[in-house]
């Protein structure tokens, strides 16, 4: 909403208060001053001038040479506008004078011709294009006839003024009017409202004479007011008019209709004009549309209508879609006489379902939205007939043809002071409470110590005595609100067992030297599902704003590759990331099942000493041990099992495994698909979190520092190539009894000095008895035992 | 043999002091105080001197081959001492090279920005509670006093997955299945977590965002109670020095309902970029829970009142940094995410 402070001062007295200032006052007690716009833009040296003559340029066909009579002189002024001519009166900006956007206005000479100024368009004064009036949006603005000659145009033609513009929140559609904002304001500074005095003359025939009036739907339409107003003559408003409808961000376009919006912005009660001949009929009957019923709108375009869509018609066919737009058939025209002026209460619902089901929203429709007050329908097409007769020479006939079943009590809502107190944390006085009310013009009287209210219908948003605390507590003032605790019993707080464990495998992932990442959740069909863990369908929104936003992913690797990606790109070679966040499986119930996952992508090195010889490109291991950290920390057993996943190296794949169920996956990626997302060895990780975390750890306890020594001895082993480590550290261990405590590979050679197909790996085996010292004989049974069992799956001794 | 035996320690001095190191003084050792040496020699040979000059004798001797070895061990434990200093000089390494790089990765700007917020309130003795990202429509409007058709919806374009089931908006949800699980038990709670709305990704907007809401219930909850409450977050976030200031807004689900603002950080107050010259900062929205809202949830809004209030980590986080695009917070970029490391207390 913009309000133009020299139009509020219509209604309120604003105490002169510079408009930053009262923007301010504003702000504090309930609605945001998004801007301060300086109207004048600080412009001087800014004239009507009449031009005397007009010619060609001889040196150029598109400017003319014009003697400007600008008061004090006859100044030669070459002008481009296309629509320059003699005998108007123009807008000139006199040497000396800047204009918006720093253009300093000097003498110059135009293809030898001087030009001591510039004739001014709207634009150039400051005006967005789009809300100069049609005629003179393509060239200068040529002023009414009796503007007069060298006096100031900035001071005479209302661009001395500001305007506020509101950031209005969805509760306030009070505000969406200047009496709205005069009432606000008035309450804010303690102030009086003047209302709009109406009267005009009214002819001897009724309106009813010439209009008849049908209402069919009296629950979506409960209140129509229809004016008839003759014998007018469409022209262009008068300058005031014009510059307040721009100064509101609306474009003027003949008096009908800017009187339309006029009181729109004024009362926030839309109103429509129909032009009464073109209704061809007498008749306004308001009712459902017809299924597949057409209407051409204003904006040209031609609209199928519903059911359940308002519309108002001439009694046989629509003449506008209510509330929202009007036909383009019944449309005041230059050589309109007679208009019907339409003033009503169109239900919210009603309205917002057909602007939304059209893509149509207009100033209308999004004050019926929110609600117009019941109270202002009828004084608003009283407004329009005094206008119309004053602007357009109207001859207003009596009375009104009207169809009212509209409920415009207003509301009683009761309150306690002490209920208010409590609830602020205040001692504010039973007499201040009463002034704001009153400053509000809410009617309340005091009964039993009780505050009984009578809301103002303008003010839909009162309703409870939790909106009166508001009220009051907004206008005393937030800043005298004191600042307490909650006095209630202090409760422990803290983090659930899970939140503690998450920040934990947090702290291990970057402990071991990775940076977290936060991806996006929605990702493309493709990504969707790669790297999933489990089969199940997608889920789609049921409009995505793009393809590539469309899906719930349910993995966080594609997007996490993406960044590594992102960053080799940008010649980061050795990225390291993990990430936490959601995947989105479908369940058994309405809602997802929503699992946290932890993923982890690496490329380039681990470890760059390169200056010291040290140098480790990441692999597969590296993460493994970073696995194996986390589930040590995490106090979970877990295991790793060959496995195989679309786009990771079928070689180097593993399955992630608790207790016999697979809850991840590692591995390096596919060759094809490093290739794919220009990536070098890049290994990845991602296991299902939500269930490392929901387990409950055992209680910790400590096994007794040794006291004995153990003994260990070195095994080297030559086997084939397909034998793994954990096979035979399995069979190690089986053999092994109870004094082996520990089995560790310590040496892996697959070198040319071995026999093909075969490799030698050394484990180093820890024996220890808690109860005494070992002797060398039980170390030499037990290790001919794991000998013996070694020999037995074919693992030969290296010589 | 008395000449003989100065003789002896003149040179054996001089050799003593020639000696250049331990090598060369251990020479000189063997050659004059060993078994083989012209002293121990000198000593076989007093068996031919008369009885009488014997001890005389041996007591020369004796007196020679003392101050000869001390002298020899004084200058031992020069050249040793020389010795090591030569190893030592020549073991001196370039300390100003790098040392061994011991990695350490670091939580993203918003996990840092959350977890100071949600350590802040623990300490105050909230709970922190999370719920789904996609959820239904009930607990994302309809239980926050925002039903179907309110003209409120309109301010948060949402993405729905059906007609009931939508990303969450915000995290206010957690709020209404915390209220509908405790029922009708006061809460203290703080909510964070990822929501999602229907905005064109740009510098200041993101489809994807993180939010953290705080909800407290109980018997004779003021207003004045959210305002302290803000205030100590405002300055445990911003500083000590900060102030608070409430305006007047509107949330479908709080009446009334107020934006905090806190004196700039940057200028203090007297205006600067970072405060678009108005000395204040806005940071978060908040109010008396709606006594909608409490009764949909079970609680008796005449015995029990609430506030509840929500923030952006994106916002608190551009301003605590500086940081100038939100995209930076979903680009992953290294160079940015790596910035977080160190402390700030
Ligand atoms: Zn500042």
């Amino acid at each position: 909403m913009l309000v133009s402070i020299n139009w509020l001062k219509d209604y309120v007295n604003t105490q002169q208060l510079p408009p930053a200032e009262l923007g301010e006052k504003i702000t504090r007690s309930g609605i945001e001053v998004d801007a301060v716009i300086d109207r004048s833009h600080g412009m001087t040296n800014i004239v009507v001038g009449y031009v005397e003559s007009c010619v060609k340029h001889p040196e150029a066909d598109k400017l003319s040479i014009c003697q400007v009579n600008v008061g004090e002189e006859i100044a030669q002024i070459i002008c481009g506008a296309p629509n320059i001519a003699a005998g108007q009166k123009v807008i000139v900006a006199r040497p000396g004078a800047t204009l918006p956007g720093d253009i300093k206005i000097k003498k110059a000479k135009l293809r030898g011709e001087e030009s001591h100024g510039m004739i001014c368009s709207l634009q150039e004064l400051g005006i967005e294009g789009k809300l100069v009036p049609k005629a003179y949006a393509e060239g200068i603005y040529v002023l009414p006839e009796d503007a007069e000659t060298g006096s100031d145009v900035i001071t005479n033609f209302d661009l001395d003024d500001t305007v506020l513009e509101l950031g209005l929140t969805p509760n306030r559609a009070d505000a969406m009017s200047m009496l709205g904002v005069a009432y606000e304001v008035g309450a804010i500074l303690s102030e009086e409202v003047q209302l709009p005095e109406i009267s005009y003359k009214e002819a001897s025939d009724t309106a009813a004479s010439m209009l008849t009036l049908n209402v069919d739907a009296p629950e979506a339409n409960p209140l129509y007011v229809a004016k008839v107003v003759r014998n007018i003559k469409v022209q262009e408003s008068p300058m005031w008019l014009q510059q307040r409808l721009m100064a509101a961000g609306v474009r003027p376009h003949n008096n009908v209709v800017d009187v339309t919006n006029y009181i729109l912005m004024e009362y926030g009660q839309p109103l429509h004009a129909f032009d009464y001949d073109a209704l061809d009929s007498g008749n306004i009957t308001v009712r459902h549309a017809k299924e597949g019923e057409m209407i051409t709108t204003l904006d040209d375009a031609e609209r199928k209508l519903s059911g359940h869509h308002l519309v108002i018609t001439n009694g046989e066919k629509p003449v506008a879609i209510a509330g929202v737009m009007g036909g383009a058939n019944s449309e005041v025209s230059d050589s309109t006489t007679t208009v019907v002026i339409e003033s009503a209460y169109f239900a919210s619902g009603s309205v917002r379902q057909t602007s939304k089901d059209h893509g149509l929203r207009s100033d209308a429709s999004s004050r019926y939205e929110k609600g117009v007050d019941p109270n202002r329908v009828i004084p608003a097409a009283e407004r329009a007939a005094q206008l119309l007769s004053e602007l357009a020479g109207g001859e207003v006939l009596a009375g009104s043809v009207v169809f009212d079943e509209l409920n415009k009590e207003e509301r009683i809502v009761k309150v306690s002071p002490d209920f208010i107190n409590s609830r602020l944390g205040m001692k504010i006085a039973f007499e201040d409470m009463l002034d704001i009310l009153n400053r509000l013009k809410f009617n309340t009287a005091a009964v039993n110590g009780q505050l009984v209210i009578s809301v103002p219908t303008r003010r839909q948003d009162i309703q409870i005595p939790e909106d009166v605390v508001e009220e009051i507590a907004r206008l005393y003032g937030y800043d005298e609100i004191p600042a307490t605790l909650p006095e209630a019993e202090t409760t422990p707080g803290g983090l659930t067992p899970y939140q503690a464990k998450r920040r934990i495998a947090r702290n291990l992932m970057e402990g071991a030297g990775l940076l977290q990442a936060t991806t996006y959740s929605l990702t493309s069909e493709k990504s969707a599902k790669q790297f999933a863990l489990e089969e199940t369908e997608t889920t789609r929104l049921l409009m995505p704003m793009s393809e590539e936003r469309s899906i719930l992913r349910q993995s966080l690797l594609p997007h996490l590759l993406e960044s590594v990606t992102y960053n080799t790109a940008r010649r980061m070679d050795s990225v390291a990331l993990y990430e936490t966040g959601s995947v989105f499986l479908k369940g058994d119930d309405e809602l997802l099942n929503e699992q946290e996952h932890l993923a982890v992508a690496m490329t380039g090195l681990w470890l760059d000493n390169s200056w010291q010889g040290e140098k480790k490109p990441v692999d597969f291991f590296v993460l493994k041990g970073i696995v194996e950290s986390l589930g040590n920390k995490l106090g979970v057993q877990l295991t790793f099992e060959r496995g195989q996943m679309d786009d990771l190296h079928p070689g180097r794949t593993a399955f992630i495994m608790l207790d016999g169920q697979r809850i991840g996956v590692m591995g390096q990626l596919h060759p094809t698909e490093q290739k794919a997302r220009d990536l070098k060895t890049t290994v990845v990780m991602e296991l299902n979190l939500a269930t490392l975390l929901n387990l409950e750890t055992e209680a910790l306890v400590y096994t007794p520092v040794p006291r004995y020594p153990s003994m260990s001895r070195d095994v080297a082993l030559v086997l084939s190539k397909i034998v793994e480590a954990g096979t035979i550290e399995t069979v190690i261990r089986n053999a092994g009894g109870k004094l082996l405590k520990d089995v560790r590979v310590f040496d892996l050679y697959e070198g040319d000095k071995m026999e093909e197909g075969k490799k030698s790996v050394a484990f180093s085996l820890t024996y220890f008895d808690p109860e005494k010292t070992l002797t060398d004989e039980e170390v030499i049974n037990a290790h001919e035992k794991v000998m013996a069992a070694l020999t037995e799956v074919g693992a030969e001794l290296r010589s | 043999m008395e000449a003989q035996l100065q003789e002896l320690k003149t040179q054996a001095l001089e050799k003593i002091a020639e000696a250049s190191n331990v090598k060369e003084l251990n020479d000189v050792r063997v050659a004059y105080l060993g078994k083989k040496g012209p002293i121990t020699d000198l000593l076989k040979g007093m068996g031919k001197l008369p009885a009488e000059e014997r001890p005389k004798m041996g007591a020369l001797v004796n007196v020679v081959r003392e101050e000869v070895t001390t002298q020899l061990e004084g200058r031992m434990v020069i050249l040793e001492e020389e010795a090591i200093n030569q190893k030592l000089q020549s073991e001196t390494i370039d300390i100003t090279l790098p040392g061994r790089p011991v990695k350490t990765g670091n939580s993203h700007p918003l996990t840092r920005v959350v977890e100071e917020i949600e350590d802040l309130f623990i300490s105050m003795g909230y709970e922190v509670a999370e719920g789904p990202e996609v959820e239904k429509d009930y607990y994302n409007f309809e239980a926050l006093n925002l039903p179907k058709g309110h003209p409120a919806r309109d301010m948060q374009d949402s993405f729905y997955i059906t007609e009931d089931i939508l990303l969450r908006t915000h995290t206010s949800p957690v709020q209404a299945r915390t209220m509908e699980a405790k029922g009708g038990e006061p809460i203290k709670i703080i909510c964070p977590g990822k929501v999602y709305r229907r905005d064109s990704d740009d510098a200041t907007h993101s489809h994807q965002f993180t939010q953290i809401e705080g909800l407290v219930i109980g018997e004779d909850i003021r207003m004045s109670d959210l305002k302290g409450t803000l205030s100590v977050f405002a300055k445990k976030m911003f500083g000590d020095d900060r102030e608070i200031r409430l305006r007047p807004s509107f949330f479908p689900f709080t009446e009334p309902s107020v934006e905090m603002d806190i004196s700039c950080f940057k200028c203090g107050g007297s205006g600067c970029n970072v405060c678009k010259k108005t000395g204040w900062i806005e940071i978060l929205g908040a109010g008396m829970v709606h006594p909608n809202v409490l009764e949909m949830a079970g609680y008796d809004s005449k015995r029990l009142t609430g506030f509840a209030f929500g923030m952006g980590p994106e916002r608190i986080a551009m301003l605590k940094y500086g940081v100038e695009d939100i995209r930076h917070f979903y680009t992953n970029d290294v160079r940015f995410l790596s910035q977080f490391q160190r402390t700030e207390l």
